[in-house]
C-alpha cells in the first residue's frame, strides 16, 4: 500500500519550476493525489494484488494457517467439471451476446438515422425520436430488476409469455419451464441481457453515425450506392472503433454476467447450464469458504478478460482496421 | 475509402432513380416496422408488470391479462413496510448519495493533478488506474473482504461507501482527464498573478470551468452505484444494512417460498419508478452524456 503511494507527491509540480514548495502548494498535492490514489491503491490494487498471492495458497480465510501450494488450485479448477462448464457458458455468452447486441443496435441505428428519404442531403426517418428515447430506457433500470421482471414474463404458470402462447394455440407452451429447461434457460438469459443492453449502443451508434461527414453519404449516393451499401462501405468503417470498444465493454459485461444470471437463476440453471464463472467463485469463497480456490478463479476470469480484449483487438487490426489514417 | 471494403453488398434495394420515391416508402415502412417491434418489446413488459402490482397473487395465478379486481396501493404498503423496501431505499440512498459526492471530489482533484502537472510518475498512475478499470471486481473481491474486516468496516454502510469510491474513482478520472487537459492555461496563470493558491485556483477556476464534464460523469456513476450488486451481496450482509438492488434479490428469492408475488412486482415498481421519472425530465442530457463518454 505504501510502496509506490509515498513517492509521488513529494516531487513539486515542474510546470512551474521557478516557485518555491509552499505550505500551499504541499498540501494541495498531499490532499489531491495522495488521498484519491491512498483509495485506490488500499482497496483495489492491493487486493487484486493479494488475489493472485491467495490463487497460490490452500487459504480456508478463517484459518490463520495458509499454505504455499503452487498451482494445484489451477490444477483442481481445469479438472472440477463444475467450473469447466462455468467456463463453457461463459465463452459462449462473450461470443453471442456482444455479437447479437452489436448487429441489432447498428440495424437499428442505422434505420433511424439513414432510413429517410433519399431526395437531397442523407436524412434520419422522421419521428423516429420516440423509438430512440423508449430502447434507451432499459439502460437505466437496475439490472437486478430487468432479471426479476423477466424472471416473471418466463414464469411457466403465470407468466406473460406462456399465456400468449397459449392464447394463439400453442397449448405446448402450457407450463413450459422456459428457465427450467437446458435446451432454453440459456438462450433465454441471453435474450434478457440483450434486451438491458441494446438501447444504450443503439445511442452510442446513432452518435457516431451522425458525426460522419455528410459529404461521404452524398459522394456515395452520386456513386450510385444504395442503403444497405451505404451501410457496408460508408457506415461500417468509420464506426470501426465504436464498435471495437463497444465489443470490448460488453464482452467484458458477458464474462461476468452475475447479476442477471442470479436473477435469472440463481443456482446456475438445470444442470448448471447458465451457471457463470462469476457464480461460481462467489459461492466457492462466501458459501464454501475455499478463498485460495475462489482466488484462482478470479485469476482466470481476468485472463479470459484481458484474452477477450487481444482477441476483439487484433480481429479488428487483421480486417483491417487501426491501419488507416483518421480523417 | 471503398476501396478498403471487399465486402460485396447484397444488391441494393432501390431499383431505378424515378423510382426513388416508392423505394424510400418501403424502406421505411420496413425501418419503423423493426423499430416497432422492438419499442413493443421493452414497453410490453414494463406495462404487464405495472399492471400485475396491483393484482393479488391469486389474481396473477389465474389469467396474466386480466385485470385487477380493485385498484389498490396494498402490495406497495406491503412492499415498502413488511418486505422492508423503504428500509433498503433509505440505504441506498444515504450509500449512493455519499459515495456520489465523494467520488466526484476525490476524481476530480486526481484528474486535474493528473492532466495539469508533470511530476515524476504521472504516466505510471494514469496507466495504474486505466488498469483498475479493466480488472474485473471479481478478482480483487476475496481479498477486500478480509480488508474491510481488518479495518472493522465489513457490513457497515461507512465501508461500503468507501469501496464505492474506490471503485467507481479510476473511470471518474479517466473520464475528466481529457475536460481539465483541454482547459486554457491563460486563466490559471490569470488567476495565479492575482494571488490565488493552488486550492483557490482549483475550486474557484478550474472546477467550474470542467462543469459539463462533472455532470455527464456524475450521470454514469449515479447509475451504476444505483445497480451495484456484487459488491454490497459480497461486502454488506447485515440485514438492517442492505441497499435496494440485493434485497430486491433477497426478496425475489423469498417470494418463492411466500408465494406473494403482487408484492414482488409492486417492489418491481418501486425501483423503476425513480428511475423513470428522472429518464423522462433528463433524457436529452443522459443521451448527450452517453456520446460525451470515454466510450468512442
Amino acid at each position: 500500500m505504501t510502496d509506490t503511494a509515498v513517492k509521488v507527491p513529494s516531487s513539486p509540480p515542474r510546470r512551474r519550476g521557478r516557485r518555491r514548495i509552499t505550505f500551499d502548494k504541499a498540501s494541495f498535492m498531499l490532499v489531491f493525489l495522495g488521498l484519491p490514489l491512498a483509495l485506490f491503491l488500499g482497496l483495489v490494487v492491493w487486493p487484486i494484488l493479494q488475489a493472485f498471492w491467495y490463487s497460490l495458497t490452500d487459504w480456508s480465510g478463517f484459518s490463520s494457517t495458509m499454505n504455499f501450494v503452487g498451482l494445484r488450485n489451477y490444477r483442481t479448477l481445469f479438472t472440477d467439471d463444475v467450473f469447466m462448464k462455468a467456463v463453457r457458458n461463459n465463452v459462449l455468452l462473450a461470443l453471442v451476446v456482444p455479437f447479437v447486441t452489436i448487429v441489432l443496435a447498428f440495424t437499428l441505428a442505422t434505420m433511424v438515422t439513414i432510413g429517410g428519404s433519399s431526395r437531397g442531403a442523407v436524412r434520419g426517418l422522421r419521428n423516429s425520436d420516440f423509438y430512440r428515447i423508449i430502447s434507451f430506457f432499459p439502460h437505466v433500470i437496475p439490472a437486478i430488476i430487468i432479471g426479476l421482471l423477466w424472471a416473471q414474463m418466463f414464469d411457466p404458470s403465470s407468466g406473460l409469455l406462456n399465456g400468449v402462447l397459449t392464447k394463439v394455440g400453442l397449448s405446448g407452451f402450457d407450463s413450459y419451464p422456459w428457465l427450467g429447461d437446458t435446451r432454453t434457460a440459456m438462450p433465454v438469459s441471453m435474450f434478457v441481457i440483450v434486451w438491458g443492453f441494446v438501447g444504450f449502443y443503439m445511442v452510442l451508434f446513432i452518435a457516431a453515425i451522425k458525426g460522419i461527414p455528410a459529404e461521404l453519404y452524398d459522394a456515395a449516393r452520386i456513386d450510385g450506392a444504395g442503403r444497405l451499401r451505404m451501410a457496408f462501405s460508408v457506415t461500417i468503417p468509420m464506426v470501426r472503433d465504436t464498435v471495437q470498444t463497444a465489443y470490448i465493454y460488453i464482452g467484458i459485461f458477458a464474462l461476468d454476467a452475475f447479476v442477471y444470471m442470479t436473477a435469472l437463476n440463481p443456482n446456475g440453471g438445470p444442470e448448471n447450464s447458465t451457471l457463470t464463472m462469476s457464480q461460481d467463485l462467489f459461492n466457492t469463497a462466501f458459501a464454501k469458504g475455499r478463498f485460495g480456490l475462489a482466488s484462482a478463479m478470479g485469476v482466470v476470469m481476468a485472463l479470459a478478460t484481458l484474452a477477450f480484449a487481444a482477441l476483439v483487438f487484433s480481429v479488428n487490426w487483421l480486417t483491417g482496421g487501426g491501419r488507416r489514417a483518421r480523417r | 475509402m471503398t476501396a478498403t471494403t471487399t465486402r460485396k453488398a447484397p444488391a441494393p434495394p432501390a431499383p431505378a432513380r424515378p423510382a426513388e420515391a416508392r423505394g424510400d416508402r418501403g424502406v421505411a415502412v420496413v425501418s419503423h416496422t423493426v423499430l416497432a417491434i422492438w419499442t413493443v418489446l421493452i414497453i410490453v413488459p414494463l406495462l404487464w408488470t405495472l399492471l400485475s402490482s396491483f393484482k393479488t397473487t391469486s389474481e396473477i395465478f389465474a389469467s396474466p391479462f386480466s385485470l385487477p379486481k380493485d385498484w389498490n396501493f396494498d402490495n406497495y404498503v406491503s412492499a415498502w413496510t413488511t418486505a422492508g423496501i423503504g428500509r433498503y431505499f433509505v440505504n441506498t440512498v444515504v450509500v449512493v448519495g455519499c459515495a456520489l459526492v465523494i467520488v466526484m471530489i476525490l476524481g476530480a482533484m486526481c484528474a486535474y493533478v493528473l492532466a495539469r502537472y508533470r511530476f515524476f510518475g504521472n504516466r505510471f498512475i494514469y496507466y495504474l488506474m486505466l488498469a483498475g478499470l479493466t480488472f474485473p471486481i471479481f478478482l480483487a473481491i476475496v481479498p477486500l473482504f478480509f480488508v474491510l474486516r481488518n479495518l472493522g468496516l465489513l457490513n457497515t454502510l461507512p465501508g461500503l461507501i468507501i469501496v464505492y469510491v474506490a471503485f467507481a474513482l479510476p473511470f471518474t478520472v479517466f473520464f475528466l482527464h481529457p475536460f481539465f487537459r483541454a482547459l486554457p492555461n491563460e486563466i490559471g496563470e490569470a488567476a495565479e498573478m492575482d494571488g490565488c493558491g493552488e486550492w483557490r485556483k482549483f475550486f474557484q477556476v478550474m472546477l467550474p470551468m470542467a462543469r459539463p464534464g462533472m455532470a455527464a460523469v456524475a450521470i454514469f456513476n449515479f447509475l451504476g452505484l444505483w445497480n451495484q450488486f456484487l459488491l454490497p451481496v459480497a461486502l454488506n450482509t447485515k440485514k438492517d444494512n442492505y441497499v435496494l438492488s440485493q434485497g430486491m434479490a433477497e426478496f425475489a428469492s423469498q417470494a418463492g417460498y411466500n408465494v406473494n408475488f403482487g408484492r414482488l412486482f409492486a417492489a418491481v415498481v418501486i425501483m423503476i419508478l425513480p428511475v423513470a421519472i428522472v429518464y423522462i425530465l433528463f433524457q436529452r442530457q443522459l443521451q448527450g452524456s452517453v456520446t460525451q463518454g470515454p466510450m468512442h
